[in-house]
């Protein structure tokens, strides 16, 4: 094995940048997966908007609304920069991925889905990569097939090439799963779609703030991402398409910025990217997005990446000490990103969750917006743990501890009943 | 620190008329789609009084919990004195303080009796929204 030629994550001095941990005991956030906390350096570049250059883009003579437009701007190209689009333009600025995905659902679909086409998704999708596709499918009468998953949560392959057909026009899939913490091997699934002449769109939510996307090099057509699961604020998304897909596609929200002139019957729209950004865009949150990008790809990607295989690691082992616990997903880490989903026998994970945020332990319990995933997995719902460059393994520790006396407190009953 | 009352825990282990009425005249049934939680509740109702009461479902400690506590307190009363019944009662019955998901969980079978014997599909507390 070669060095790597990054430095491990300083995660104390990490730590210092977000205000939110300086509490005693500080807070264990592990609801990553659902939205992270945000740093200092975000929230004063936004702030410097606010009360430095507050203004509209695009359109103002005069000197704040250049500077915002500037910023606008420059934080499109860190985004292009980070996902390695070839070209800034083919970054569009939405609310987040679900905004994005309907973006593509809406224009694409419109002018290259027909009756009888087929559309591929898996069953383990989030909802915004499913009911974005069964309103395309109820208006074109196109068909959804879904990719079945082995009981360890993986793709399975061998169905999905069983679906993949002359019929297929789009492979929606995401790049790891929210709830299981799979990466799915979108490579090789983008290759076998463009074989049949099928588009490929990844929800890369939860993918593009924990490792190094490269859009070019998985030759995707569309990729989706939010800012506010990677250190940004809430209100920004965002949106890579190809160029000559983006071209021919046609707007999907009409009104200001996004044209070129207006008459009373028909316009002309704008090039690329305002033809896809009607109206005044979430200009803060677009600024807070390319100091996100900044921060994360200065404490460095790869050394995020080494840092939460280590967290999910040492959870793994240690949450299966516990007697009655199922932990969901592939059982080896190394098939998974820092997402861990399990249950604890005779316990709903309402409880779960209840009782460790008396302990201030934040995580996630619920469906997880994937009601087919739960469905498959025969489980009402799960509770889930996720990790950030900020967690510790103190927070995994203190996260056993809180399930522990979970355990202890929801079976001192029953066993005084027994007793 | 207790996270829940030994009070809560005991219902939610014990439950009191837990079951299903063969011929109730009254039985309705919902979830709470945000975590699955669901609570059917059947009811014999002679001139105006709940002479039966029984309770069925899953979920959480809270959602299970608050059923058995609301069959305790309905049974022998009239549907009147039923229908006075509040979202802070439930909440003084759990005895623990609730965030805005978990109060759901709470008055998820009060809302289940007031839309089986009432007609009344709101949640109890948004009735003036």
């Amino acid at each position: 094995m070669h060095t790597p030629h990054f430095r491990p994550l300083d995660v104390e001095r990490i730590r210092k940048d977000f205000p939110i941990f300086a509490t005693t005991p500080p807070l264990a956030f592990l609801d990553n997966a659902s939205s992270t906390q945000t740093p200092r350096p975000v929230v004063e570049a936004m702030d410097a908007y606010y009360n430095t250059y507050r203004s509209n883009i695009h359109r103002g003579i005069y000197r704040i609304s250049e500077e915002a437009t500037a910023q606008y701007e420059r934080a499109r190209e860190k985004v292009a920069q980070l996902v390695n689009a070839p070209r800034t333009r083919q970054i569009i600025f939405t609310r987040n991925t679900t905004e994005s995905i309907n973006l593509i659902a809406y224009s694409w679909g419109s002018t290259n889905i027909q009756e009888g086409d087929e559309i591929v998704l898996t069953v383990m999708e989030h909802h915004s990569n499913l009911v974005p596709w069964q309103l395309l499918a109820q208006r074109t009468g196109a068909v959804l097939r879904f990719i079945e998953i082995t009981d360890e949560g993986l793709l399975d392959f061998t169905h999905f090439h069983d679906l993949l057909t002359e019929k297929t026009k789009l492979v929606a899939i995401g790049h790891v799963s929210n709830v299981l913490g799979t990466i799915n091997p979108i490579q090789s699934v983008i290759t076998a779609a463009h074989a049949v002449g099928a588009k490929v769109i990844v929800d890369a939510a939860q993918s593009v703030p924990h490792f190094q996307v490269d859009v070019q090099q998985l030759d995707c057509d569309f990729l989706a991402f939010s800012g506010h699961k990677m250190c940004g604020p809430t209100g920004i998304g965002v949106l890579y398409g190809k160029l000559e897909l983006l071209e021919e596609m046609p707007p999907f929200l009409g009104g200001g910025s996004m044209i070129r002139s207006v008459e009373r019957d028909v316009s002309s729209y704008a090039e690329l990217p305002a033809k896809f950004e009607a109206g005044t865009p979430s200009i803060a949150e677009a600024i807070g997005l390319g100091h996100a990008v900044d921060y994360i790809t200065q404490a460095n990607l790869a050394a995020l990446q080494v840092h939460e295989q280590e967290l999910l690691k040492y959870a793994h082992n240690r949450l299966q000490e516990i007697e009655g616990i199922t932990l969901y997903g592939p059982s080896s880490p190394h098939q998974k990103a820092g997402v861990i989903s399990f249950n604890m026998e005779g316990i709903h994970p309402h409880d779960v969750a209840g009782i460790l945020d008396t302990h201030s332990i934040a995580i996630r319990a619920g469906h997880h917006c994937a009601q087919p995933l739960m469905k498959r997995l025969d489980v009402i719902a799960t509770a889930r743990a996720s990790f950030y460059l900020y967690n510790t393994i103190e927070d995994v520790d203190r996260l056993y501890e809180g399930l522990c006396r979970t355990q202890d407190l929801m079976t001192r009953s029953q066993r005084r009943r027994v007793g | 620190m207790n996270a829940y009352q030994e009070d809560l825990l005991d219902h939610y282990e014990n439950p009191s008329n837990y079951g299903t009425l063969p011929n109730p005249h009254i039985s309705h049934e919902e979830d709470n789609p945000l975590c699955g939680d669901r609570i059917r509740i059947d009811l014999l109702v002679e001139d105006d009084l709940i002479t039966e009461v029984r309770f069925s479902g899953h979920g959480c400690t809270i959602s299970q919990a608050a059923a058995s506590m609301l069959t305790e307190e309905i049974e022998g009363k009239s549907l009147t004195e039923v229908k006075k019944l509040s979202r802070d009662d439930i909440l003084d019955m759990i005895g623990i303080p609730l965030g805005p998901v978990r109060l759901k969980c709470a008055l998820l079978a009060l809302k289940v009796l007031k839309a089986g014997a009432y007609g009344i599909t709101c949640w109890p507390g948004e009735e003036d929204e």
